[in-house]
């Protein structure tokens, strides 16, 4: 083991992938400069070895031109003829100008051709939101690909997971799109330093209890750990559950916890309506009915576009605060509403459940 | 870039499946036999052959909406594209694709597509492979006139100029995007457009004559293979059926003498007369030949009859390379 930032991470886990099969390429902006810094060597290896371009040479390594559009097609069709492509999209916002490519060509193509395709390629980004960056750039996109059967969606948020999902990605099959966030990306943790991957679909559940499940998303992760440490102290066991990847949604491990603790929270970065938290609740509502005691209470960034100045962005996403009494509530907790403007988060101007 | 008389027949006998084939296609539609729509390349044939015959087994296609021809001139078999178009298991995509997405992997055919343009970014892709695998396949994305205004055909051709990509752009300048005439819609000549990337931009003005577009493509995939990057052919042909088959118009968008003058050079007649003339063939032996590729649209036919269809089941695979949620 070794600590290892998140985004140091991501950078060893292509590392790695590059180095295990040179079917794998990596092709986006700015990938040649190690921009981003997840294609370049660090410390001292970095001084010996260069960065990736250096590494593996200007075939495997590849600048685009900013053409997204061409960029996500093109990596569909070597995917589709013998390459492993990883894209760097850089931003999550990004991928709509390659909307066709992503939903109509790699979604699609396995299927429609009966199987005779299969589309071994990941796709990266990062969503820069929390970081006062305005609207083009603070996207949380995840839910609109939820909703794109043929893709798989990645949504790590811890260095270790971060490493161990990215190479799943590249290992598999499919077309993969991994959201990073970039809150996330100097936080620390223990990673192992040889190789290794995690499945996909198989939740992590990031901290045991017994009164309340709270299932987070990407940044919210550690925004419900937070909150949970916090609730201990009052008395409150809250049970935090990272589902790391959305499709495929680990749906038991969900259903089991909700089943033990009969509560629940989900904490999602993303818009409210049609977001990942809507879809887990709504399959708790579906599957666990019986073993809820409370409301399913949402934690997400209301349904409003993000704002540049520090004093409009900051109280729109999920954090600690909002999780927390989001959990009082469904305990019963009588609790006093943050001071967010009316209309925030629905959730938190409802009623509790007596 | 001479082909052999054995090429030139196969070049002839590829033509008359694909006219053949879409003959009985919108027939079939007509009957009811075929669900939906089909787009046919009648008329187009030299076009899509020249093309197709300049590619070698292992070289990838990509194609659009007017789909049969691509594949059947890359040397598809007709059953499993006929089983296809009725929604057959036996469909060469086991009737999951249809019309406007034939793909047919085992002669490099990587997929039609139902959207404009959207297929030249994955032909682009192949090439990218080809290139950094160092296979030597060449690829080419056939699009029209209508996707020659698309974004990512300049996306495309940008991408495979700065990485001199072993790629064809292939425009099949049929002259019409459904009823809009491609001048109206279309500044300046497509084939121009290359020279802003950088590239060879060739138009074939006759695309009804094969060797023409046979000539002009064979040496853009002689410049591909030899790794001096991509080439934009622009094709000027003409389909003489509507849009898709079943399409009533209220307009009448085309000339009737326009269609006239092209239906006098039709290119089946023309490379028969070529072949006749040069001592290739006999018409005897080109009479047999439509008569052996009849045979073989029957056979594409009943064949397409007697597939049975899927288990609904079907419908729940090939999402995944592994099952997940409701598929298996």
């Amino acid at each position: 083991m070794t600590v290892m930032s998140y985004l140091g991470a991501i950078g060893a886990a292509q590392r790695e992938a590059m180095e295990a099969d040179e079917r794998v390429v990596i092709i986006g902006e700015d990938v040649e400069a190690n921009v981003y810094g997840t294609t370049g060597g660090s410390g001292k290896s970095r001084a010996d070895k260069g960065d990736f371009l250096q590494m593996f040479g200007s075939n495997r390594i590849r600048n685009t031109p900013i053409s997204e559009e061409v960029i996500v097609g093109a990596a569909i069709g070597a995917a589709m003829t013998g390459l492993r492509p990883i894209v760097d999209l850089s931003y999550s916002s990004f991928l709509y100008m390659a909307m066709d490519q992503f939903v109509n060509q790699a979604a699609k193509n396995r299927y429609m051709f009966g199987g005779q395709a299969s589309l071994p390629v990941v796709f990266r980004s990062a969503m820069f939101y929390g970081l006062n960056t305005g609207a083009h750039h603070s996207d949380r996109p995840y839910p609109m690909f939820m909703n794109v059967p043929g893709l798989k969606i990645v949504v790590p948020s811890s260095p270790y997971d971060a490493k161990g999902l990215l190479r799943t990605a590249v290992d598999t099959d499919d077309p993969v799109l991994t959201f990073e966030a970039c809150t996330l990306w100097g936080s620390k943790g223990e990673v192992p330093e040889e190789e290794y991957s995690i499945p996909f679909g198989q939740a992590r559940t990031v901290r045991e209890g017994t009164d309340v499940t709270v299932v987070a998303i990407s940044s919210a992760v550690p925004e419900a750990v937070a909150a949970a440490e916090q609730l201990a102290e009052e008395g409150i066991s809250v049970e935090v559950i990272d589902p790391r990847t959305l499709v495929p949604l680990d749906t038991a491990a969900i259903v089991e916890s909700v089943s033990r603790t009969g509560r629940l929270v989900v904490a999602d970065p993303a818009h409210r309506t049609c977001s990942a938290a809507a879809e887990i609740s709504a399959i708790v509502a579906e599957e666990a009915f019986g073993s809820l005691l409370a409301p399913i209470v949402r934690v997400t960034t209301p349904d409003t576009q993000i704002p540049f100045s520090p004093a409009l962005e900051k109280q729109l996403y999920p954090n600690r605060s909002y999780i927390g009494d989001a959990v009082r509530r469904v305990t019963g907790e009588r609790v006093s509403v943050p001071p967010t403007p009316e209309g925030v988060d629905d959730a938190l101007s409802t009623q509790a459940p007596r | 870039m001479s082909l052999t008389n054995e090429e030139l027949l196969e070049m002839q006998r590829r033509m008359v499946r694909i006219r053949r084939f879409d003959e009985r296609a919108s027939k079939m539609v007509k009957r009811g036999q075929i669900p939906g729509t089909v787009h046919t390349s009648i008329g187009q044939e030299a076009q899509v052959v020249g093309a197709c015959m300049a590619l070698g087994d292992d070289d990838y296609m990509s194609g659009n909406h007017r789909s049969h021809g691509h594949p059947i001139g890359k040397g598809s078999p007709l059953g499993p594209l006929m089983a296809e178009l009725v929604g057959k298991s036996g469909g060469v995509c086991g009737g999951k694709g249809g019309s406007l997405h034939l793909a047919d992997f085992a002669v490099g055919s990587l997929g039609e597509s139902g959207i404009v343009g959207s297929s030249i970014p994955i032909a682009t892709g192949a090439a990218l492979s080809s290139k950094v695998l160092g296979n030597g396949k060449v690829s080419l994305a056939f699009f029209g006139d209508g996707a020659a205004n698309q974004g990512c055909l300049y996306e495309a051709m940008n991408l495979a100029g700065v990485w001199q990509l072993p790629v064809v752009f292939l425009c099949e300048n049929n002259q019409y995007a459904l009823s809009t005439p491609a001048h109206t819609v279309t500044s300046g000549v497509i084939a121009d457009r290359a020279a802003g990337f950088g590239m060879p931009g060739v138009r074939v003005e006759d695309g009804q004559d094969a060797m023409a577009v046979y000539d002009a493509v064979s040496t853009a995939v002689e410049r591909a293979r030899a790794g001096d990057g991509p080439t934009l052919v622009e094709v000027v042909t003409y389909r003489y059926n509507e849009h898709s088959e079943g399409l009533r118009l209220g307009t009448d968008y085309r000339n009737a003498d326009e269609r006239t003058q092209w239906l006098e050079r039709d290119p089946i007649v023309l490379f028969r007369r070529h072949l006749v003339e040069t001592g290739v063939a006999t018409d005897e032996e080109m009479d047999a030949l439509e008569a052996e590729v009849l045979d073989e649209v029957e056979q594409a036919f009943q064949f397409s009859q007697d597939s049975p269809f899927p288990d609904p089941e079907v419908a729940f695979r090939d999402l995944y390379t592994e099952p997940i949620g409701v598929t298996s």
